[in-house]
This record gives structure tokens, sequence and C-alpha cells, in this order.
């Protein structure tokens, strides 16, 4: 086995008993990106150079006697998310060469818990959609079918995952962008509950529903990194203070009599029949480990798409205001006749040629959804719709102790094939913005493998675990048992 | 739910964008789908609904409002992502004629 293709529990072992250094680890890494990222195209900006100064500083500090579950353990973070002193991009133009001054939390806690960063990984451009076809620097592919995507908007890092470029990789989460991206590569991802990680430093995207999370190998990996990240920041007045997961998932148990939920609105007849067959066997699977199942209902699942594309777009067009072509990033060059433009000139000329297609539509969608007149109507009914599924979510798991749904209706699509049609491409959210309207802790892990439709090889299928708000901890649990009896987590794509 | 060529200029005007006419005439016809797709929010009844501001109920959550020093170093580096400064100065175009 490659060192690159270690879990992070293994590689902390063999780390932690000197068999191999970080430098090692890390240099696999490097050459597994060198080796196939000109097909994936994960990774926007790797940093050898520094990646191996922190590798060996990681050695150095093992090698005094420190201890620690990410010391020295390589990967990849989002383009979204500040690392001082390494270009940041969003994957948009209208940010080709912003350096931050700063780190965001969750990677100055990386760094002091010493893991290794390789480099930055590509999203739909700020994060807008389920794809990573919106990036203004070209798409990425998906390991298993390079005619494919990999889902998004953290696609980059699902596919560095699933690649083994990394030993896992940060994402960000607004309305499934860890989730999807998982379920289509075929490896765990999880979206903590809102609050659980510091958005500090993540290029804010929808204030309301974004949070960081792990894309990883394993559902005991994910635990490692969340209890990395997770906690209170007073940078950000909506991070929580409660007890973070356990990472030791074994003492947690089996799963005898943990009731499992099944909405009966997200099983659906719109679904794949395999990625279906898939999910009933998964439940089969639990049945055997012991958990009961019960149906529940959650009525107004089919308006989460539209409360989520008014909110989200509503609170882009705020967020996006800031890039005015002044602070930082793009700025449109007075005119060729040596006119000078005005001040909004500036503002509407940088943002007009810095922004790519989706963003422009989200913030128009967002500015008209807010503008007079039509607040009542659009923003105002949205945010109160999304009290009502809220509610319904939160009945629900008093009834029963999580849920559990496909993250998708189908595997993975190819390249090009909903890029035509937004509403088509919004439409692909339609099991995901459930648990980030709600603020759940929710969960993506591999539960088999699909054919898709369209012809061609089997591709993977996720199955979604949602549970109560900063309850990741039974998560794990039911992931880790999960993962325990089966080895669809273990596939790897063939490269 | 159709927007006129006028209301997707005021909008792109209040966004800040400027935008091509293929661009006026594409975002006019997909923002007008997706409206009359969202238009099925109507059918909820949320008479007595409160809306949500905030889903984790935390509440008056502060901090001490001090400055942090920087280093001349990241003050730096903060400016050297302007586009156009002199100095210690970010340059803006002429607010007032």
């Amino acid at each position: 086995m490659q060192l690159n293709q270690l879990t992070i529990k293994e590689a902390q072992e063999k780390l932690e008993k000197g068999e191999i250094t970080s430098v090692e680890l890390t240099h696999a890494c490097l050459d597994r990106i060198k080796e196939i990222d000109d097909r994936v195209k994960a990774c926007l900006t790797v940093c050898e150079k520094e990646a191996l100064a922190e590798a060996e500083q990681a050695d150095a500090r093992r090698a005094k006697g420190e201890k620690g579950a990410l010391l020295g353990i390589p990967y990849l973070a989002k383009d979204n998310i500040l690392t001082r002193g390494l270009k940041t991009t969003a994957a948009s133009k209208i940010l080709e060469n912003y350096i931050a001054p700063f780190d965001a939390t969750i990677i100055k806690r990386l760094r002091e818990a010493g893991a290794v960063l390789l480099g930055k990984t590509n999203l739909d451009e700020f994060a807008h959609g389920a794809s990573t076809e919106n990036s203004a620097f070209g798409p990425t592919h998906n390991p298993w079918d390079f005619s494919r995507v990999p889902g998004g908007s953290s696609g980059g890092s699902g596919a560095a995952v699933a690649a083994d470029m990394c030993l896992f990789a940060l994402g960000t989460d607004t309305g499934g962008s860890i989730r999807c991206p998982a379920a289509f590569c075929g490896i765990t991802g999880l979206k903590p509950s809102y609050g659980r990680g510091s958005r500090f430093g993540l290029i804010s995207m929808t204030s309301s529903t974004d949070v960081p999370g792990p894309l990883t190998k394993t559902v005991e990996d994910a635990a490692i990194v969340l209890a990395a990240i997770a906690g209170a920041d007073k940078y950000d007045a909506t991070t929580v203070d409660e007890e973070v997961n356990p990472t030791d998932l074994e003492a947690m148990g089996g799963l005898k009599k943990i009731k499992i939920g099944l909405p009966k609105e997200y099983f659906i007849p719109g679904t794949d029949p395999e990625v279906a067959k898939a999910l009933e066997e998964a439940i089969e699977e639990f049945k055997k480990l012991g958990a009961e199942f019960e149906e529940v209902s959650l009525p107004h699942t089919k308006y989460g798409i539209p409360v989520y594309y008014i909110i989200t777009p509503s609170e882009i067009s705020s967020n996006l205001a800031r890039f005015d072509g002044i602070k930082y990033g793009y700025s449109a060059a007075d005119g060729d006749d040596g006119r000078s433009f005005s001040l909004i000139d500036i503002y509407k000329k940088s943002r007009g040629q810095g922004f790519g297609p989706e963003a422009k539509r989200r913030i128009m969608l967002g500015t008209y959804a807010l503008s007079a007149g039509y607040y009542d109507a659009y923003y105002l009914q949205a945010q109160k719709v999304r009290t009502i599924i809220k509610k319904e979510m939160d009945e629900a798991l008093e009834k029963v102790d999580l849920l559990l749904t496909p993250t998708s209706p189908h595997p993975a699509f190819k390249l090009g094939a909903q890029a035509a049609d937004p509403l088509k491409m919004y439409l692909e959210d339609i099991f995901v913005t459930g648990a980030s309207l709600a603020g759940l802790p929710a969960m993506s892990i591999p539960c088999g493998f699909a054919h898709p439709e369209d012809g061609g090889e089997a591709l993977p299928v996720g199955m979604q675990l949602i549970s109560k708000r900063f309850d990741e901890a039974l998560l794990f649990r039911i992931g880790y048992n999960y993962q325990k009896a089966t080895d669809w987590h273990k596939k790897k794509p063939n490269l | 739910m159709n927007l006129s060529k006028e209301q997707i200029e005021h909008i792109a005007n209040l966004a800040r964008l400027d935008l091509t006419e293929e661009e006026l005439k594409k975002y006019g016809e997909q923002l007008s789908a997706v409206l009359g797709y969202v238009d099925q929010l109507g059918e909820v009844e949320t008479k007595r609904i409160e809306p949500t501001a905030q889903v984790t109920g935390l509440e008056n959550v502060f901090r001490k409002d001090e400055v942090e020093e920087w280093s001349r170093e990241e003050i730096e580096e903060a400016l050297e992502d302007a586009p156009e400064r002199e100095d210690r100065f970010i340059k803006v175009k002429r607010v007032l004629e």
C-alpha cells in the first residue's frame, strides 16, 4: 500500500511507531498529485516547498515527544478558506491573485495541531454550484469516470480524497457542498451542525448556513478532523461552546435499539433504481446490526429548494457586495480612450468582468428578492417556511434518533449535462438543503454503486445520515459501525 | 413570472453589475424561470409563523471591543492586495465632483 492511500488513523499509528515520517507521507501525496492531477484537476494551488517544511517541523515536534492525531498528516483545503501567504481564489477571476494576510480559524487550528497543508482545491466559483463546473479555472473531473463531475461545490476536495492525493481535505457546506461530492466520489463527508466550526476566514456565501467540515476516507477520520477544527471562536459569534465529539468510536457501542427514521418524502419515484437498491441494502445491513426503522414524514421537504434558492442568493448578494474593485481583487482598468472611470463605473465594471455567470445570477436573484416591494413575498416568506422545515425536522428527531436518506437521487452526471439549465442544477440539492436550513449535522457515507442511466461504469452511491443539532457523535457511531460491517468505503477508483 | 428588460437593468444597477446585452437577456430568462419555480412558496400558510433568524438559539454573544495590533508585515500583506495604493493608503476614485 502506498503511504498516500493511508487513512489518518493508520498513518498516525505508523508515525507514532516511527515506521514512517511526515516528510515521507507528504512526499507520497505530492507525488500522487504530480502523477494524476493533470487529469483530475482537483488542485488550484500546490505548495510543495511549504508543505515539506511543515512536514519537517511536524517530524521535529514528534521527535521531541509530542503526540497528536493530526501531527504530520497532509491535507488539502478548499480554495474558499483563507490561508496566510498562499493564494485563496474562491475559484473566481475576481480573486485570482488574492493572498490573505491571515489564516482562517480552522486553518490556524490545524497548523497548531501540526497538520501539513499541501495546497488548495477547486470549487464552484464562491461555492455556488453542485458540480464544480462553475470554477473560473475549469472543472474538476470525477476520479471514477473522468467524463463526469465530482459533485460540488467542494468537488476538488472530494476528488482529491477519492484519488488519494491527501489524507483528508477541508470543504464547506452551505446546502450540500460537502455531502454531494462525498457521495459522487465515494468518500465520507461531514457537514457539522451550524455553529460547530468557526466560519472566520471562510469566504462568506450564505452566513446563516455556511459550515466548514471534513472530507475523509473513513468516518473515524471525520471524527478526528472535526475534533481538531470544532469549538467556539471569538471571531465568529455564531460558534457554540458545546462539548466536542469523542474520537474513540469503538467505545460508543453498537447499534442495538437505535431508531432510524426514513422520511418518506426522500424516497421518491424519481430516484435512480440502483441508488434506491443500494439504500435498501444499507437499511438491511443496519437491521442486521440491531437498528430499528420507522417511517416518518416531513411534508414540507418539497419547499426546501425554493426556500434555499431565495435565502442563499439574498445572503450572497449582500456578502459579495464587498468585492468592489477597490480594497482587493480584480479592478477594471480605465478605458482605452484614456478617459478616467468614475467610482461607480469601477464598481460595476470590476464586478461585471470579475464575477462568473453563476455568481452574477445569484447576486441578481438575491438583489431582486431583497428589493423594495418584493422582500415580504420572497425573503420573509422563505424565512417563515424555513421555520416550518426546521420545526418539522426537529420534531421527527424527537421520535427517532436519526434520519437516513439518499444523498443524491442519482450518481455523478456527465460534465456539461446540466450546465445549460441553472434551475435543473438547483434541483440537484433536493435531499441536502433540509439539514442546512435547519442547521442539523449530516454526513454522507458510501453505501454501494449504481450504473448511470446514460451508460458507463458503476459509480459510488452515498447515503445521508442526519441527527439532532450538535449530535455529530451519533452520526459517527452509526457510520463507524456501518463501515466496520461493510467495505464500500474501501473501494478505490481504478486510476 | 416574467421580468422585463427594464426590471433586469434596474436589478443589475442595484447590484452594481455592468452586464452586456446578451447577459441581460440570458439572466432575464433564467431569473424568470427560477422565480416561477420559487413562487410555490406562496402556497404555504405562514400567518402565525415567525421567520427564522438563526437556528442555534444563541443569545447576546459578547466580546471585548479591543484593537488588536497587526505587525508591520501583516499590514503590508493586507495593503499588497489593493489594486492601487500610495504609501499606506488605498487609492479610491474621486467621490465628489
